[in-house]
């Protein structure tokens, strides 16, 4: 039984992970950045949510909609200030950037809301765990919601990047920038709603993972948000699918090998298991091969 | 790196011998990087001697040293071959940890410190460089981002497995244990406990030494930045392909220089350690690895000395913001922001450079024109 | 050429910009007559509460001491360490620059046992109000500790249990990446062991205080753990009792003074913490008048519930100014007179009696010794035992 348990914990940890592997594969898609400022966007949207209900008294889902309205702004912002003017300038400067962004996030959370951590009142309160088994199987609110809310968001986004104008404009700037300009799809707009998408998500996943563990502290993204990005590797960066199954790969991982290994090497485990999988397939489990040519 | 691999237009093999340095530009680079190190070294010295120079300042005096190394040694990694590297700090961390151990062992059979230090530097160096070696062979084949990843992999992987090591030495020896503690009589007898890592460390560095150590960094990297070697290495940078089909090994230089970059930063984490008493693992976790990726890339990638300034400053700048108090940090991240920017915008840089090359050409006219007067 | 030039310049400048920039507000206003007492701790990154309280409790004695005595003036300096011994060195630096003569610091254990080695080098009588890590005094003779070191915290949570529990079925989740955790931790082990008792189950975890705790959960549920021993602070506490409770696992946990504080964080549901048990020399809910007194300022001032860093640090600049005023030195004395007269006020009959403590008396190692309390969280608030 406590291995189906460990699993289920590990779905929903992963869960976690692959929403905001999304934000990264989704941004590295379409302007080959890695955004390191990506796990900074969880923990205001996780503050912001925090803030909506404890002082305002919001209902939890309103508090999530306002979070990854903020998020939203956020992202966007921080593109068109930070990382725009850098574009096309190779990927290390914007790097450092992110990076530098990173920082500023941190420490403006920490002038903001204080050192002082704060405990995220779960959205799920008041719903009890389901149990199976004798109640040998217990499977929380929390886990349960993560794990449906990731499949939503997947389908959902599988679908708006196939089906509609505005998902097909942001693969083709992916696929190609410049032959995608001169199609007449406007790149700066197609790149900032990759930022508002991935950014709302982020402040879904803080939510999330702070429902499910629920100290918030100015660094509460940093690692998440390190894992995340990841996964991203893991399933191949730059694809949906791919972010998808390598979070939950991730997360399954990691429990397991808290569970059955050790608690104090579960990371480099999951680490390894990245480095192994880069081996075999050097491009992550969905990533696309492309071939150079002369 | 940079935007989705564009095809390059194919180099002309003239232009891929020629390498990205020319004899006259390498005596130029070398003699400012030199130069940088020993007037710097002199000036500081002497700020000292005569007062001018506070605590807090003389107290930075090694670490730039060992930062300005490690700016110059993953530059080799990142300027000169062209691969982004997130887990430089994993190498430094083996090298401080082996350098520990050694120089803990070596006491009671050594009293010079300078001689222990230096021998416990060229262990951590072989050390780091074994270690450079493990991770280089099967992950230098990986291209671009994903090289960059696994390197961050590993700076993690080191870094949780610093986490549970134990050494301790007594009189029946150097012992060690995985996971758990070792029963030892005293305290003072542990070198290193897991996370908590090493305390008691005998601080034997000095700003001379952390000098040598910038001194044969730049050195060993400059030299082979005008090697044969070094000149593969950046044709193959600069296009893979004409690389390759012109002949060279690829994957063979670029271990090379993975393994020797590895090496030089732990020796620099040797000496580093041994400037505190006490060295904790969590010291070098991504955020330092990043920390130096951000000289080098501040100093203009493959840009070696550029990336010491960048080295020196950015590690005086946290603490010449200290006045700023609890905005001391976010002022740090919004001028990292701005000199990103500054730096890298193609608009702002033709406009600044337009400008600085009209002071550079008038002081250059002005040197010319002395130098005549002297001849 | 040109470009790296530029570039090179570019930096140069914005950074001599900001160092300009960062000239010009300083200068502390001193009169010359008060005594520098620095302070470091982390204001910054993920250790920031700590030194945060570390500041405020040691500016509300100052101010205080400022108040009520006309003769002495005391100045509270305070610098940034970002829980990071290389910047605590810088950050001590810093204030040896300012002209500190005392120092109340550094706040947590690892950077104390790097400022320390320095601390003893220039001879800087050192009272650390929370770095309880045996390294911290190690060989130091000018180094003081406020708080219990953790090995002793150790041996007494061993013995409070063995004496009240003696039936208990106990099992240990502790940080490894933490040396106050892990000291406790391997303190209790040998002197629960060593009464012929076992430990049923023992975890550890690595710093990360948002981490999933499921797996050390299970491991104490399936070894029958009804008494969870928890040398952890508060944070990652709460983290745990939250995950545990929705595992629907409801052992009794004993906390140490780190836990101090779970009931006054922010959106945490006190109900999950009621019946446990901690050991710790304060509670901000104690009936005590001077805690009330201290609280009630405290909380005036920086809008906040007192930790029990903040007060170690009040009494530390207490136990300064007690300290200071027997050893006859002068305000324009440097550190090391002040260091060596220190010393010997310490060493010697000085006994201080403040928040955390009554009558507490150092001996030479640099230790403390007062009488630890053990508290029960009853109905949201700690009750003495």
């Amino acid at each position: 039984m406590s291995i189906i348990n460990s699993l289920i914990s590990g779905l929903s940890l992963g869960s976690v992970y692959a929403i905001i592997a999304l934000g990264y594969t989704m941004v590295y898609g379409i302007s080959r950045m890695l955004n390191f400022a990506h796990g900074d966007v969880i923990m205001i949207g996780s503050y912001v949510s925090f803030c909506l209900t404890m002082y305002v008294g919001m209902p939890g889902w309103l508090a999530l909609v306002g979070a990854m309205a903020a998020c939203t702004v956020l992202g966007v912002t921080i593109e068109r200030i930070a990382y725009r003017p850098l574009r096309g300038t190779g990927s290390l400067g914007v790097l450092i950037t992110a990076i530098g962004v990173s920082y500023f996030l941190q420490n403006a959370a920490l002038l903001i809301w204080g050192a002082n951590p704060r405990v995220f009142t779960t959205l799920f309160k008041g719903l009890d765990p389901i149990r199976l088994a004798n109640a040998r199987l217990v499977i929380t609110a929390e886990s349960f919601f993560t794990i449906i809310v990731c499949v939503v968001i997947m389908v959902a986004l599988t679908l708006f990047v196939h089906r509609t104008k505005a998902g097909k404009a942001m693969r083709a700037v992916s696929e190609d920038n410049g032959a995608a300009q001169l199609m007449g799809i406007n790149v700066n707009q197609s790149i900032s709603l990759t930022f508002a998408i991935g950014s709302g998500l982020a402040a879904v996943a803080g939510v999330l993972m702070c429902s499910a563990y629920p100290v918030l502290m100015p660094t509460t993204g940093a690692m998440p948000g390190i894992k995340a990005f990841t996964a991203a590797v893991v399933g191949g960066i730059g694809s949906i699918p791919g972010a998808m199954v390598g979070g939950l790969i991730l997360g399954i991982i990691e429990i397991l090998s808290r569970a059955y290994i050790s608690t104090e090497l579960s990371d480099a485990i999951v680490f390894a298991c990245l480095i192994i999988v880069l081996l075999v397939k050097p491009t992550g489990l969905f990533g696309k091969n492309t071939r150079e040519k002369v | 790196m940079g935007r989705k691999r564009k095809i390059k237009p194919p180099a002309s093999p003239k232009k891929l011998l020629q390498g990205a340095v020319k004899g006259s530009e390498y005596k130029k680079e070398a003699f400012i990087a030199y130069t940088i190190l020993i007037v710097g070294y002199g000036l500081l010295q002497l700020g000292a001697g005569i007062g001018l120079i506070g605590h807090n300042l003389q107290g930075q005096f090694v670490p730039i040293c060992v930062y300005v190394s490690l700016a110059i040694s993953l530059n080799l990694v990142v300027g000169i071959s062209g691969e982004l590297s997130l887990g430089h700090a994993g190498f430094m961390a083996v090298g401080a940890f082996s350098g520990i151990i050694v120089a803990r062992m070596l006491e009671a059979y050594i009293s010079i410190d300078s001689v222990r230090l230096v021998i416990s530097m060229i262990f951590g160096a072989i050390i780091a460089a074994l270690a450079g070696l493990l991770i280089g062979i099967p992950i230098l084949g990986l291209r671009g981002d994903y090289l960059a990843i696994v390197t961050l992999a590993f700076g993690e992987i080191v870094r949780n497995i610093m986490n549970v090591l134990y050494f301790g030495l007594d009189d029946s020896g150097l012992r060690f244990a995985f996971n758990r503690m070792i029963d030892l009589e005293d305290n003072s007898q542990r070198i290193i406990t897991g996370a908590i890592g090493a305390t008691g460390i005998q601080q034997t560095a000095t700003f001379t030494a952390g000098l040598f150590l910038a001194l044969f960094t730049l050195f060993i990297v400059l030299n082979i930045k005008n090697s044969k070697h070094g000149r593969a290495i950046m044709a193959v940078r600069d296009n893979r392909i004409a690389g390759e089909s012109i002949g060279i090994d690829v994957k063979k230089y670029k271990l090379t220089a993975f393994v020797i970059s590895a090496g030089l930063a732990g020796m620099a984490g040797a000496l580093f350690a041994q400037n505190y008493s006490t060295l904790a693992p969590i010291k070098f976790n991504f955020n330092t690895s990043v920390l130096i990726l951000v000289f080098v890339v501040l100093g203009g990638i493959g840009n070696i000395w550029g990336g010491m300034i960048a080295a020196a400053l950015l590690t005086i700048l946290p603490e010449a913001l200290r006045q700023f108090a609890d905005y001391r940090m976010l002022t740090y991240a919004i001028v990292l922001v701005i000199v990103m920017i500054v730096t890298y915008n193609p608009t702002i840089k033709t406009n600044m450079s337009m400008r600085i090359e009209k002071v550079t050409s008038r002081i250059k006219i002005k040197k010319k024109q002395t130098e005549k007067g002297v001849a | 050429m040109g470009k790296k030039w530029m570039k090179a310049a570019v930096v140069a400048v914005s950074c001599m910009m900001a160092m300009a920039l960062a000239g010009c507000g300083g200068g502390s206003a001193s009169d010359g007559e008060a005594l520098k007492v620095g302070v470091i701790g982390p204001f910054t990154g993920p250790a920031a509460i700590y030194g945060e309280a570390v500041k405020n409790g040691a500016q509300l004695a100052a101010d205080e001491i400022n108040a009520n005595d006309p003769a002495f003036k005391i100045e509270i300096m305070a610098q940034d360490d970002e829980h990071d011994a290389e910047k605590s060195v810088n950050a001590y630096n810093k204030l040896r620059d300012e002209g500190m003569q005392v120092l109340v610091g550094t706040t947590t254990t690892a950077p104390c046992t790097a400022v320390a080695a320095e601390a003893y080098k220039d001879r800087v009588f050192t009272l650390t109000p929370s770095a309880s890590g045996p390294a911290v005094t190690e060989g130091n003779d000018n180094v003081f500790q406020l708080c219990f070191s953790d090995p002793n915290q150790g041996v007494a949570v061993a013995e409070y249990m063995a004496a009240n529990f003696p039936d208990a079925k106990v099992g240990v989740i502790y940080n490894n990446a933490d040396n106050y955790s892990s000291g406790i931790y391997a303190k209790f082990k040998s002197t629960w062991e060593g009464k012929g008792k076992k430990i049923l189950a023992t975890e550890a975890f690595a710093d990360d205080a948002n981490a999933d705790f499921t797996a050390q959960l299970n491991s104490m549920k399936n070894a029958g753990v009804d008494m969870v021993f928890l040398p952890i602070y508060y944070t990652p506490a709460s983290n745990i009792m939250t995950q545990a409770d929705k595992m629907d696992y409801k052992p009794t946990y004993f906390g140490v003074d780190g836990m101090d504080g779970i009931l006054a964080l922010e959106g945490f549901d006190t109900s999950l913490a009621e019946g446990v048990l901690l050991l710790t020399p304060f509670t901000a809910y104690s009936e005590d008048e001077d805690t009330q007194k201290f609280v009630k300022a405290y909380e005036e001032a920086f809008g906040d519930t007192p930790i029990q860093f903040a007060a170690d640090a009040y009494d530390c600049v207490y136990a300064v100014y007690d300290s200071y005023q027997k050893t006859g030195c002068s305000v324009e004395d440097d550190s090391a007179t002040i260091c060596e007269a220190m010393i010997k006020v310490f060493t010697g009959d000085f006994t201080f009696s403040g928040l955390t403590g009554q009558n507490m008396k150092w001996n030479e190692a640099g230790e403390v010794d007062k009488t630890p309390k053990v508290c029960v969280i009853q109905d949201g608030k700690y009750i003495e035992k």
